[in-house]
């Protein structure tokens, strides 16, 4: 059969290379997209939101990426990678905006292996390490449904590279929030030890909470999501007061600079080279 | 409907005949068709280790992805991962119509019951063995893969289409990799031809032993299960890699490796067959970690399983009670 050809034509040129996996073909991202910065839209604050929303994706993606043959059951493994490689998507895009209207020039790759720890803007809540699938689930629902409430909002935004990229993530970040919400109110109904786990996750993850209030004002919808979720479960509702930023300040935990250790590792002891 | 249907099935006396037939005119046998016991046992023990070779062959990769140098690079291997654990999905599915079970095939892999492809117990020390794993080894499994788009059995015929066009999108990723990482630095080069070295002789051996060594094959290509021998692979594998290394620009660790005119092909030295045999008894480099690593996630996972049953009974049982109210 044709496909015979397959690994006798490699070595030919590929004249198609950019279709050969979702996200991974192209080198500017945004190519063919008006990238003028419209008047009336504040440069720095445009670059600042970008790099924050991008560092929060990167963080949560390097986390899922932990998961790979780790998760429960093969249906997990495939999605949770599945949302890891939305948010890396989403993170590649955001942080090409912000290179090409922050006046550096930077590409998405200088953001993500070239500052340390204290310039990433990430809320702590991604940077958390380990845990259980309780645990990831219980984070999973909680940042997704903070991000999609957000971007909701992005989708309208007068710079229309951002709401370009808001409009993509929506339609990710609803997927994530339900594939989260069914887990969550599976396993708090699901045995003792599910919900006992879940409940756990819940305490785990509430300090977090606070940093989530007043870095954006997307809170009434997360509030209202957990509130659904956690009586669907038959899980009490964690609480929480608000906190002053912490992430977004960068000012992180002492969790965020391993994880970037080994994310940055390899790119920065090889930095002439080209991959 | 299929060949099942009642007005066509043969009577039980002739259903050896009916099934011999079908092969030998090519035809796909399908889940619900007569089929001997030893035909069934074979495809259920090979799709298996197929199903467990994708699985286990996420973790050799798979720990370059939280450590990929670009972001490009990082997707591209999450999204190989994944589809690698797709794969897995697809075949044990293949291997439950013949009537085996997903969760006692993982028991099986998990107390080495049941094999899966050697060349994953090997270690992935550098982010060069990401581009010579999608090359050689991703190539290797084409070169073996493509002709079982061809098998007897129709649903593995037909998880191994979707397969091979998948897997030939990783392993131009792979080259590509290989290319870039050439065309770069120094360092890069050194790394790229000490994967190479490395990975060379075990993809030769992902062929299986040669074809006199072989007890299963003869069988297995006469009910076309297999359609070609693992030399005839082995030597058409060998046959199209070295256009390819010397278009790299890299050198494939084989003294003896020549184009012998005559043959029509290229002559190449032993693979060290004690090699694979200590490497498939158990003995290779990463074998324990692998089947650690898969144990672990299998047994932490536990209670997700456990929840997701009883959830399932619960929402079933309140359905129940919904409905007679």
């Amino acid at each position: 059969m044709s496909d015979d050809h397959v690994y006798l034509t490699l070595a030919e040129g590929h004249e198609d290379d950019t279709r050969w996996a979702y996200g991974t073909g192209f080198e500017d991202p945004l190519h063919g997209v008006d990238t003028t910065v419209p008047d009336g839209v504040d440069a720095g604050e445009l670059a600042a939101e970008c790099v924050a929303l991008a560092d929060d994706a990167l963080v949560s993606a390097q986390r899922l990426a932990e998961w790979v043959t780790r998760a429960p059951e093969l249906e997990e493994e495939v999605a949770l990678a599945n949302i890891g490689l939305d948010l890396l998507g989403q993170a590649r895009l955001l942080y090409s905006r912000a290179g090409q209207v922050d006046g550096t020039g930077r590409d998405e790759d200088a953001y993500a292996y070239f500052r340390d720890a204290g310039d990433f803007r990430n809320v702590t809540l991604a940077e958390l390490p380990g845990g259980d699938f309780a645990f990831a689930i219980v984070r999973l629902l909680v940042l997704s449904s903070w991000r999609l409430a957000h971007f909701r909002r992005l989708v309208t935004h007068p710079d229309p590279v951002l709401a370009a990229v808001a409009a993509k993530g929506v339609k990710e970040l609803t997927y994530h929030r339900q594939y989260a919400a069914e887990w969550a109110v599976r396993l708090g109904d699901g045995t003792d030890e599910s919900h006992r786990r879940m409940r756990a996750a819940l305490e785990r993850v509430a300090p977090y909470l606070g940093e989530l209030h007043t870095a954006h004002d997307a809170r009434d919808e997360l509030a209202d999501v957990l509130r659904q979720v956690t009586e669907a479960a038959g899980l009490p509702l964690p609480v929480y007061r608000p906190l002053p930023d912490s992430g977004r300040a960068g000012e992180h935990t002492e969790h965020l600079a391993p994880l970037l250790t080994e994310l940055q590792g390899v790119a920065r002891a090889h930095p002439e080279a080209t991959w | 409907m299929t060949t099942t249907d009642a007005a066509e099935a043969p009577p039980p006396e002739r259903l050896q005949e009916h099934f011999d037939a079908t092969i030998a005119r090519d035809q796909r046998i399908e889940p619900r068709d007569w089929m001997p016991d030893g035909y069934r046992k074979t495809l259920v023990r090979q799709i298996a280790q197929h199903a467990h070779s994708e699985i286990i062959g996420m973790q050799p990769e798979g720990e370059w992805i939280t450590r990929a140098p670009s972001l490009r690079r990082k997707a591209i291997l999450f999204a190989k991962v994944q589809d690698e654990a797709g794969h897995g999905l697809y075949l044990y599915s293949a291997a439950e119509t013949l009537g085996a079970d997903r969760a006692d095939l993982t028991e099986r892999l998990i107390d080495g019951r049941q094999k899966y492809s050697s060349i994953f117990n090997y270690p992935t020390p550098s982010f060069a063995d990401v581009g010579v794993i999608g090359w050689f080894v991703d190539g290797a499994a084409i070169c073996n893969q493509v002709p079982l788009c061809r098998s007897s059995y129709g649903p593995y015929a037909r998880a191994m289409v979707r397969i091979c066009k998948e897997e030939s999108f990783h392993q131009r990723q792979g080259y590509e990799l290989l290319m870039t990482m050439m065309r770069g630095s120094a360092a890069q080069r050194e790394m790229v031809q000490d994967a190479v070295d490395r990975w060379w002789w075990p993809s030769l051996m992902m062929f299986g032993p040669p074809d006199d060594a072989s007890p299963n094959s003869a069988r297995s290509m006469a009910w076309k299960i297999k359609r070609h021998s693992n030399d005839e692979l082995r030597q058409r594998f060998v046959d199209m890699t070295v256009p390819q290394a010397a278009k790299l620009g890299v050198t494939l660790p084989d003294p003896e490796l020549r184009w012998n005119e005559e043959r029509g092909h290229h002559d190449f030295g032993t693979p060290d067959w004690d090699e694979l045999m200590r490497v498939i008894k158990g003995d290779g480099p990463c074998n324990a970690q692998r089947i650690q690593r898969r144990r672990a996630a299998h047994e932490a996972g536990a209670w997700v399983r456990e929840a997701a049953t009883a959830h399932a009974a619960k929402q079933a049982a309140r359905g129940k009670k919904g409905a007679a109210a």
